[in-house]
This record gives C-alpha cells, structure tokens and sequence, in this order.
C-alpha cells in the first residue's frame, strides 16, 4: 500500500536533483570556445586558467591545431568564439571570408623560427648554416604542411631566400602541426626539423637549437574574435586578457616575445 | 592528381597479400589444433580489429620506430628505416586488415568435413598436401571474402596509416590522407573530387568481388 508514497518521495528526489543540475549549467552557463595555433598550446593553456580565476563562472574551452585547419572548422560554421593563429596570412584569410568581428584583430605575440636536431644528435653533425642541411647526414628533415601549417610557410620562405629549395625537396616530411614536427624530432625519427623557439623550449631534454633561422616576415601572433560568436562580451575580455600584462607576463614565461 | 589512388590500390594488394599469407596459415592452424589458451590467442588476433588505429599506430612506432624495439635494429644493422615510407602504411594496412582474413580463414576451414581429410591421411596424404589439395579447395569462398573485406579494410586505413607512413604527397599520401590532408587546408573541391574516387573504386571492387565469387558457385 505504500507504493503510492513511495513513487511521490521518488519523484521529490528527481525534482531536487533536476533542479540542482540545472543550477549548475546556469553557473557555467558561460562557456566559450577559443581556437589557438598549436605552438600557443602551453601557454594558452595558463592563460585560460588564470582568465577562468578573474572570470567566476566562465569556462575556456581550448581548441588547438595548426592555424589551417582551424581556420577550415570555422569556414565550416564551428561555434568558436575567440581565433588565434600563428600568421597573418591564416588571419587574413579569415578576415577575406568575413569571418571576423570588425574591429577585434590585433597582434599579441611574435616567436622565432628555430632549427632543431635531437638531443643524442653528435655534436659534429650538428648544423652551422641552413646550408648545411643539403649534406648527406641530412635525410629526412620536417616542417608543416606548407598549405594548412604555418610553420611549414615561414620554412619554404626562409629554403628559398638561402637558394637550397631544390636541393632539399626531396628531404621533406610533413607534419600536421608544428608539436607533430617537434615530436618527430624528439623521437629521431627525423634528422632535424624546424620549429618554433617556443616550441623546442618544451622539449628541452629531447631537442637541440641548431640555430635560428631568419624569417622575411616576422613570426607574429593575431588574435580576433569570431563574426558569429555568441559569447562576444566575454570574446572581449578574453582577448583583453591576452593582451593586457598579466596575459604578456604568462607568454614571456613561455618564451614568446612581445607584438 | 591520381597519384594518390595508384597508391592506395598498391598498398591495399600488398598488404591484402601479406595478411592473406599470414591469416589463412593462421587460421588454417587454429582450426585444427587444440591447446591451452586458444582462446586467449585468438583474442590477441582479432585485436587489431577491436583496437583504435591510432592504438596500434603507436604500438607499431614503438615496435618499428627508428628507436624502436625493433626498428633500432633494423637502422644499425640493414639501414631500414619504414616510418615514413609507403612500406611502412602496408605493415600498418596488413595488421588491420589481418583478423578479417584469419576470421574468415579459420571459419571456413572448421567448416569443412573433417572426414575429408581423415580419408586423405588414411591414404597417406601429408600434412600440406592435405591443406593444399583438399582443405583449401572447399574453403575457398569464404576466404575469398575475407580477402575482399581485408582490401577494402586496407583502402580505408587511415589513423594507424597517418601514424606510421605521415603525410608526404606522392610517396605516402594514399586516398584516405590525401582527403583528409584537403579538408584541413580547406579544399573542399579537392576533397569532394577525391571523396567521389574513392567510392567510385569501392563500389567496382565490391561489384567485380561479388561477380567472381558468383562465378565460383
């Protein structure tokens, strides 16, 4: 006879507990979507943090790639809210297809272009020049995807200003990101690559600098927040952060320089 | 622009050979034998099918890795190096598509009535003869399908594939990466362009498969 009573305590439960979880989406009712080139992967990360703790109540949902293929996610309609590339053609690209909020493009970062060999690499073989790189001792060296990896562009840039384009083309592997460059050197599955500075700084124990490798255009970071966000006041604020000096101290730890 | 497909269809038969190889010789011998743990290797061979590729990538770049368990070897001694070379996708496409071939190879073969090669023996057939001439006959068609299963498994291939071989256009590139390589850059005419080669070739390989095993009844 008490089932009665029992199915209404069960149903008081099931309302409480709805409405609970219905307080907590409304306490992260705020959550946004920030899709950064994979070199800003760690310190992107910190900044997200130290953001969130400003913000109570906000979440940063990180989303990180090469600059290409995140620009074609949001081509795609992508709901993402805050883009971070590692060029300014990617950006401009993006700016072409009227994909950016008017007004919201700026530069925050500017990093190197290094040439890295594995750590167990003898030191005698090590390159002095990018010239080097045409040796025999050199058969497999990596960047990115030059159509969809920034990394991979500032790379075939900087071969032929040094007249060794063809020389090393049939060298190549390609990465799908600069980490993916960065893990195959680390691994020695390739004899040498070209990343960021930033970059081989996380792999202090595994990579090498071989040298630093001068760039035409300067290797420089826009941020922009996305035409179709729906979060854009919070899109603000982010990009704010990134670029007021709590943002700038977090990527000079990391090893970027300033815009 | 067809590179890509001449390829994957290279990588497909060479890895469908080399999985046919292993997986008929394997299922041929768990049919007949009994032993402790059967069941436990069996498991071990079908996990490639159950396992994420990107899983069995990285057990191959620790197994053939240029400092890997084996690939170390294989540097030092023979100069081999396979991650990054299309040899390198045809191990990554056999080991996948093995436990279609050793499934279909190790069912067809219990399939056959023992008292065939019970006569044989008794006649004084040897233990070849007697999988050549007898068992292999009459489990033909359903290792037929298992191997048209393992190529279109091996054409496919993508994550264990991307892992091992990357992505170098025209030396690694094959369909699957070459369509995944458009989307990223954005180039979705190249992506749709390829994306319809691809299923134009899976549907006449299916159509030609299914009219020779027709042939065979």
């Amino acid at each position: 006879m008490n089932t009665p009573r029992r199915s209404a305590r069960w149903l008081g439960q099931a309302t409480l507990l709805a409405a609970f979880s219905l307080g907590s989406v409304a306490l992260h009712a705020q959550e946004m979507v920030v899709s950064a080139a994979a070199s800003l992967t760690n310190a992107f990360q910190a900044i997200g943090q130290a953001f969130e703790k400003t913000r109570p109540g906000v979440k940063v949902t990180f989303n990180f790639a090469a600059s290409g293929p995140l620009l074609a996610q949001i081509q795609q309609g992508a709901p993402v809210d805050v883009f971070a590339s590692a060029d300014q053609e990617t950006m401009d690209r993006a700016a072409k297809a009227g994909l950016l909020a008017d007004g919201t493009r700026a530069d925050f970062a500017r990093n190197t272009l290094v040439l890295i060999v594995p750590a167990t690499a003898v030191a005698a073989t090590t390159p002095q020049t990018l010239a080097d790189l045409g040796s025999a001792t050199y058969r497999r060296i990596a960047t990115g995807t030059p159509s969809s990896v920034p990394v991979g562009r500032y790379t075939v840039a900087a071969v032929q200003d040094a007249g060794l384009a063809a020389a090393l083309a049939p060298k190549w592997i390609y990465g799908e990101s600069v980490r993916q460059v960065l893990n195959y050197v680390a691994r020695s599955e390739v004899d040498a690559g070209f990343v960021y500075r930033t970059d081989a700084l996380i792999e202090k124990d595994k990579t090498r600098i071989a040298l630093t490798v001068p760039t035409s255009t300067p290797v420089s970071y826009p941020i922009a927040q996305v035409a179709t966000s729906k979060n854009a006041a919070v899109g603000k604020d982010f990009v704010a952060f990134v670029r007021s000096d709590a943002g700038q101290r977090i990527l000079d730890g990391f090893g970027f320089s300033k815009p | 622009m067809l590179t890509p497909l001449w390829l994957t269809l290279k990588v497909a038969l060479l890895a469908t050979g080399a999985a046919g190889a292993v997986g008929i010789a394997l299922g041929w011998w768990m049919s007949q034998r009994r032993f402790a743990g059967k069941n436990i290797v069996d498991a071990m061979l079908m996990l490639p099918m159950v396992l994420p590729p990107t899983v069995l990538g990285y057990y191959l770049i620790v197994l053939i890795g240029r400092n890997g368990v084996l690939g170390q070897y294989l540097d030092r001694w023979f100069g081999i190096n396979l991650i990054f070379t299309w040899q390198g996708a045809v191990i990554a496409a056999s080991l996948v598509s093995l436990p279609l071939i050793y499934k279909a190879a190790r069912a067809a073969f219990e399939d056959v009535d023992g008292r065939f090669l019970h006569a044989a023996r008794t006649l004084g057939a040897g233990e070849f003869e007697i999988f050549a001439r007898i068992a292999l006959p009459l489990a033909v068609r359903g290792i037929a399908a298992g191997l048209m299963l393992a190529f279109a498994r091996a054409m496919g291939e993508f994550g264990a594939t991307l892992m091992i071989a990357g992505n170098l256009p025209g030396k690694t590139q094959t369909l699957s990466i070459a369509i995944y390589d458009a989307v990223q850059s954005g180039n979705d005419a190249q992506a749709l362009w390829l994306t319809l080669v691809i299923s134009v070739v899976c549907v006449v390989v299916l159509v030609a498969s299914g009219r020779m095993l027709q042939a065979k009844h």
